[in-house]
């Protein structure tokens, strides 16, 4: 889907909005399909998932789904009795909703992880993070996705 | 079987520091088909583990998601000179460890 200039100023604005004023939503980002939905709810369970804090570092165009750089930081200090327990990350339309699950702990110093991804389509990419107050933070970003991956033919 | 690790060979005590490791792996998804139909089957590494002086500091549960030859990055605070031991876990009995040492001052 071709995102207009329309609807990426209006996410844009959203975005912007949600970093000031954190926004209490008490399930996730909508339109999520029943997969994403059941997967994100086997890792958080039943708590409420806030949006902010959280930060996707993900290309929005990418020519090929097979590999694909994604940074995830959560603003969030790193001492004995405040940190961030672990990051999930979530996507739309792959076959299957995981992506990853990072444990971290208070001696990582700093709340921030890298990796490369597979993207089977054109979608939403959802990153979750646990504080150790047990609550949940989220952010999703949109990736345009070229040349998919995962399912294409083993020549 | 081949690993690379990126960590600081020296570091300041307290300072936050920078892991980065790559692995070799074709991490097949289990979703692709042959061209005659069939299913190839899944081949991935579903777990990362990083200790540092024998206790553990990041720990990753991977899927099929996660691009071929694994590439992760994170990060931790050098509190003392010592070992890092990486280890990845996978399908079908998949085992590889790797280590790196740093010097604190």
């Amino acid at each position: 889907m071709p995102t207009t200039r329309r609807q990426f100023l209006s996410l844009a604005g959203g975005v912007t909005a949600a970093g000031t004023i954190p926004v209490v939503t008490l399930r996730p980002l909508e339109a999520t399909p029943a997969m994403l939905n059941s997967a994100i709810r086997n890792v958080v369970g039943e708590a409420p998932i806030r949006t902010g804090k959280v930060k996707l570092d993900i290309p929005p165009l990418v020519e090929n789904g097979n590999t694909v750089p994604m940074t995830v930081s959560v603003a969030n200090p790193m001492t004995a009795d405040d940190y961030v327990k672990s990051i999930h990350v979530f996507n739309e339309k792959n076959p299957q909703p995981n992506i990853g699950n990072f444990h971290l702990g208070p001696s990582s110093g700093r709340a921030q992880v890298s990796t490369r991804i597979r993207l089977a389509d054109t979608q939403k990419v959802v990153a979750i993070a646990r504080l150790s107050d047990d609550t949940f933070w989220q952010v999703a970003a949109d990736v345009v996705v070229t040349l998919a991956a995962c399912t294409e033919e083993v020549n | 079987m081949a690993a690379l690790i990126n960590v600081p060979a020296k570091a300041k005590r307290g300072d936050v520091i920078e892991i980065r490791t790559l692995t070799s792996h074709i991490m097949e998804t289990g979703f692709r088909h042959t061209a005659a139909g069939d299913v190839v089957p899944r081949d991935i590494i579903t777990s990362f583990t990083c200790r540092y002086n024998g206790a553990e500091i990041f720990r990753a549960d991977l899927f099929p998601a996660i691009a071929a030859n694994p590439y992760l990055s994170f990060f931790t605070v050098a509190k003392e000179s010592g070992k890092f031991e990486f280890e990845w876990i996978g399908d079908n009995g998949y085992s590889s460890t790797a280590s790196a040492s740093i010097t604190v001052e």
